[in-house]
C-alpha cells in the first residue's frame, strides 16, 4: 500500500489479510490463493503489509477493552491516512469488527468479507468456472462461522460460490442460523477450553463427518484450524480435507 | 348474588389490585438498578420487532412442537381472559351470565371458542407437565432448575389445568341446572366441551349442583387474580415482559460490541487526540469498568432477566453447555434475576443493598462459566424473546480484565503479544509481509 501511496494510485479495494493470514502457516495458504484470484481478475488492491496490525477482536471478546481501542484506533488511522473507501478480508472476525466496530471510532469503510466479493466476481462473470481442483460432483459441506453468519447474517455468498464449483453441498444438522461454533470464538483460540466432557471442534468435526462429505467448506482462519485439528483427532485427514473457499476456487482455477 | 358476595368480590379485586401494584413497582425498581442505556432509537422498527417476534412468536416456531403447544396456552391466556370482563360484571352488579340475554347466538360462538381453547390449554398443560417430568427433557433437567425454577413450573401447569377444569365444570353444572329450570340459570344450546361432561353432574342434586357451580365460578375468579399475582413472582412475568423485552432489544448486528466510550476519551488522551466528550465539559466520572455487579449491568441487561421463562433454548445451543462446561447462558440470566431481587429487597427492607459483601460476579457466577463462552452468538440467537445472555457475559469479562487483571494467563500472553508485536501471536511485524515471497518467487519463474 505505501508503495502505491507514494506512486500516487489508489486501490480498488484493500485486502486485509488479518495476523492468521499473514502467520499460520496454513492458512498463509489461503491468502495467497485470494491474492492469485484478484491478480487473475485484475482487480487494482494493495494491502497494507507490515503497517497491518491486529484489529484488537480478540483482546476486545476477552474484555481488554484498552488494548481492542488502542489497535483500532491506530489501523483506523492508518486507513484513513491513505483514504481506504473499501475493505475486504477473508476473516470473519476482522470483517466483524472494522465493519461493526471500527465506526464508533471514526473508521467508516465498505466492508465485505471474501466469500460475499467472490461470489460478486462469479456472478459478475469474472471467474468463470474451469473444473480444475476435481471438485465437480463431489459431496461438500460448508461450516458456518458464528462471526459471519449469526454476528452478520451472511449465509448464502460461500454457499454460492460452493454451489458454482458443481458440488453437491450438503448441509450439516445445525447450519445457518444454528450453525455450531468451531470453538474458537471469542477469544478461546489463544486458551485451552475450560474443564468439560468434550473439546467443541470435536463436536462440530463429528457432525461434519456425519455428512459424509469428503471436504469441510470454511470461510474463517479460526474454524479452519478448529476443524483441521478435529479431522486429524478423528485420523480422518487422509480422506477428509477441509478448505478455505477461497482455495476451492483457486485449485479449480488452476491457480 | 347477596349484597356481601358482591362485598367479598369487590374486596378480592381491591386487595389483588394492591398487591399487583406494589409487587410491579418492585420490579420496576429492580430493573433500573441497572444502568441507564439509550433504546428509544427507530420506534418503527422496534415495533415491527415486537409485533413480530413477541406478538407474532416468530421465534418460537422454529422447534414446532413446544410452538404450537405453546400457541393454545397463549391465545387461550388472551382469548380466556377477555371472559374476566362478563365475571366482574356478574359479580359487580349481582346479575348471571350479563352477556347472554342480547348477544344472542354470539355467545354461544364466543363460549364455544372459550371452551375450545380451554380444552387446548388443558391438553397442552398436561404434555407440558408430561415432557418436564416423564421424558424429563434435557433442557428442563439442568443444574439451574433444581429446586425452586423446577417447582414454579410444574405449580404454574397445575394451575393451568385447575383453573381451566374449573371453566369447563361451571358451564356443565350451569347447564345442567337450567336443565332443571334451577334459578336464574338460562339454557344455552349448543355448548359442546362441557356438554360432553354434563352427563357427569345430571344426577346430582339441584343444590349440589349450584354448590359446584358457584364454588367453580369463584375459584376460577380467584384463581385468575391469584395466578395474576403468582405470575409477577414467577419465571412467568414473561407473559407481561416479552413485550417490552423485545421492543427494547438490540436491533444492531449480533456482532457488534458496544464501544465503552470511558475508554475512548482514555485511549485519545494517551494518543494526544482530542477527547470525545464536549468541550469544557469533565468526562463523566467512571465506577468501574464492566460489571461486577447488577447495578454495573444496563437495565435492558436486568429487563432480560426477569423476562427470561428459563425455557432452557440458550443453554441447549450452547457449544459450551453442550460440551460439559458450567456455563448455561440461561443460568447467568436467572443469576443476574436473583441478584437483583435480593439487592432490590434489602434496599427495601433498608438494609445495605448493594453493600451486602455480595456480587453477581463471584457469588452468584463464577469465572470459569464467563471464560467458557465463544462469543458465537447462538444463545442470542435462539431466545424467543431476543434476550442477550452475551451482553452480561462480556460485561463481566471486561470488569475482569480491565478492573481485577484476572483473566487467563494464555490470554495475557495474547495481549501481550499484541501489545509488543501487534498480533496475537508472537511473532515479528516484519515478518507480515513474507506470505507474498512465496507468490513473488513463483512470479519470477
Amino acid at each position: 500500500m505505501a508503495e502505491m501511496a507514494a506512486s500516487g494510485e489508489s486501490p480498488e479495494i484493500l485486502f486485509w489479510v488479518g495476523c492468521a493470514g499473514s502467520f499460520d502457516d496454513r492458512y498463509k495458504a489461503v491468502t495467497q490463493a485470494f491474492v492469485k484470484i484478484l491478480n487473475k481478475v485484475g482487480v487494482s488492491f494493495a494491502v497494507l503489509g507490515p503497517e497491518e496490525t491486529c484489529t484488537g477482536d480478540p483482546a476486545r471478546r476477552a474484555g481488554n477493552e484498552f488494548l481492542f481501542q488502542m489497535q483500532a484506533v491506530s489501523n483506523i488511522q492508518v486507513l484513513n491516512g491513505y483514504n481506504i473507501k473499501k475493505v475486504v478480508t477473508a476473516c470473519p472476525h476482522c470483517f466483524n469488527t472494522i465493519k461493526n466496530e471500527y465506526p464508533a471510532l471514526g473508521g467508516h469503510y465498505e466492508v465485505i468479507h471474501h466469500s460475499t466479493f467472490l461470489q460478486q466476481l462469479i456472478n459478475e462473470g469474472k471467474v468463470t468456472m474451469q473444473g480444475g481442483g476435481g471438485f465437480k460432483g463431489k459431496k461438500i459441506t460448508f461450516h458456518d462461522s458464528c462471526f459471519l453468519g449469526r454476528a452478520n447474517n451472511v449465509y448464502e455468498a460461500p454457499r454460492e460460490v460452493i454451489k458454482a464449483l458443481d458440488v453437491e453441498l450438503v448441509e450439516m444438522k445445525r447450519c445457518r442460523t444454528k450453525g455450531l461454533c468451531c470453538g474458537a470464538g471469542g477469544a478461546q483460540m489463544y486458551k485451552e477450553p475450560e474443564p468439560g466432557k468434550k473439546d467443541i471442534n470435536i463436536e462440530r468435526t463429528e457432525e461434519a463427518l456425519d455428512t459424509g462429505a469428503s471436504a469441510i467448506a470454511v470461510g474463517c482462519p479460526f474454524c479452519l484450524t478448529m476443524m483441521t485439528d478435529g479431522i486429524k483427532n478423528k485420523n480422518r485427514e487422509n480422506d477428509v480435507q477441509v478448505y478455505d473457499i477461497a482455495e476451492m476456487i483457486a485449485k479449480d482455477q488452476g491457480l | 348474588m347477596s349484597i356481601l358476595s358482591r362485598l367479598i368480590f369487590l374486596l378480592i379485586f381491591i386487595i389483588a389490585g394492591y398487591i399487583l401494584y406494589r409487587r410491579v413497582s418492585f420490579l420496576r425498581r429492580a430493573i433500573l438498578l441497572g444502568k441507564e442505556s439509550d433504546r428509544t432509537d427507530n420506534p418503527s422498527e422496534r415495533l415491527k420487532v415486537m409485533g413480530l417476534v413477541a406478538f407474532g412468536q416468530k421465534k418460537m416456531f422454529k422447534r414446532i412442537v413446544p410452538a404450537i403447544l405453546h400457541l393454545f396456552l397463549y391465545i387461550g391466556f388472551i382469548i380466556i381472559n377477555l371472559e374476566i370482563l362478563e365475571f366482574v360484571i356478574d359479580g359487580l352488579s349481582g346479575q348471571h351470565r350479563f352477556f347472554a340475554p342480547f348477544t344472542g347466538t354470539w355467545y354461544v360462538v364466543a363460549l364455544n371458542i372459550f371452551e375450545f381453547l380451554a380444552v387446548g390449554t388443558l391438553v397442552a398443560s398436561i404434555i407440558f407437565l408430561i415432557r418436564r417430568n416423564a421424558i424429563a427433557i434435557k433442557r428442563f433437567t439442568a443444574r439451574e432448575l433444581k429446586g425452586w425454577p423446577g417447582l414454579d413450573a410444574n405449580i404454574i401447569l397445575m394451575a393451568e389445568i385447575t383453573l381451566m377444569i374449573a371453566i369447563l365444570v361451571m358451564n356443565a353444572t350451569d347447564q345442567a341446572l337450567a336443565d332443571k329450570g334451577f334459578g336464574y340459570y338460562t339454557q344455552i344450546d349448543g355448548l359442546f366441551f362441557s356438554s360432553l361432561i354434563k352427563p357427569l353432574f345430571i344426577d346430582m342434586g339441584a343444590e349440589t349442583l349450584f354448590i359446584i357451580e358457584r364454588v367453580a365460578w369463584w375459584f376460577h375468579i380467584i384463581g385468575i387474580l391469584a395466578f395474576a399475582v403468582y405470575v409477577t413472582y414467577s419465571k412467568h412475568l414473561h407473559i407481561f415482559l416479552a413485550f417490552p423485552n423485545v421492543y427494547y432489544s438490540n436491533l444492531k448486528p449480533k456482532g457488534q460490541m458496544d464501544n465503552m466510550e470511558a475508554v475512548t476519551n482514555e485511549v485519545n488522551m494517551m494518543l494526544g487526540l482530542p477527547a470525545n466528550t464536549p468541550e469544557g465539559e469533565a468526562p463523566a466520572e467512571i465506577a468501574r469498568f464492566g460489571a461486577k455487579d447488577v447495578n454495573d449491568l444496563s437495565w435492558v441487561n436486568v429487563l432480560n432477566a426477569f423476562s427470561c421463562t428459563e425455557c432452557g433454548r440458550c443453554t441447549d445451543q450452547c457449544p459450551a453447555n453442550m460440551t460439559g462446561k458450567l456455563l448455561s447462558p440461561r443460568k447467568i440470566m436467572m443469576d443476574t434475576r436473583d441478584r437483583a431481587e435480593e439487592v432490590a429487597i434489602s434496599i427495601d427492607k433498608g438494609g445495605p443493598g448493594l453493600e451486602d459483601g455480595k456480587s453477581l460476579l463471584g457469588d452468584y457466577i463464577t469465572k470459569e462459566e464467563i471464560f467458557a463462552c465463544t462469543s458465537c452468538n447462538a444463545c442470542v440467537e435462539a431466545c424467543p424473546v431476543n434476550i442477550d445472555p452475551l451482553a452480561i457475559i462480556i460485561e463481566m469479562r471486561r470488569y475482569i480484565a480491565m478492573e481485577e487483571s484476572g483473566t487467563p494467563q494464555q490470554w495475557n500472553a495474547m495481549f501481550q503479544n499484541i501489545e509488543t508485536s501487534f498480533s496475537p501471536w508472537k511473532f515479528s511485524p516484519s515478518d507480515r509481509f513474507n506470505w507474498a515471497d512465496k507468490l513473488k518467487a513463483e512470479e519470477t519463474k
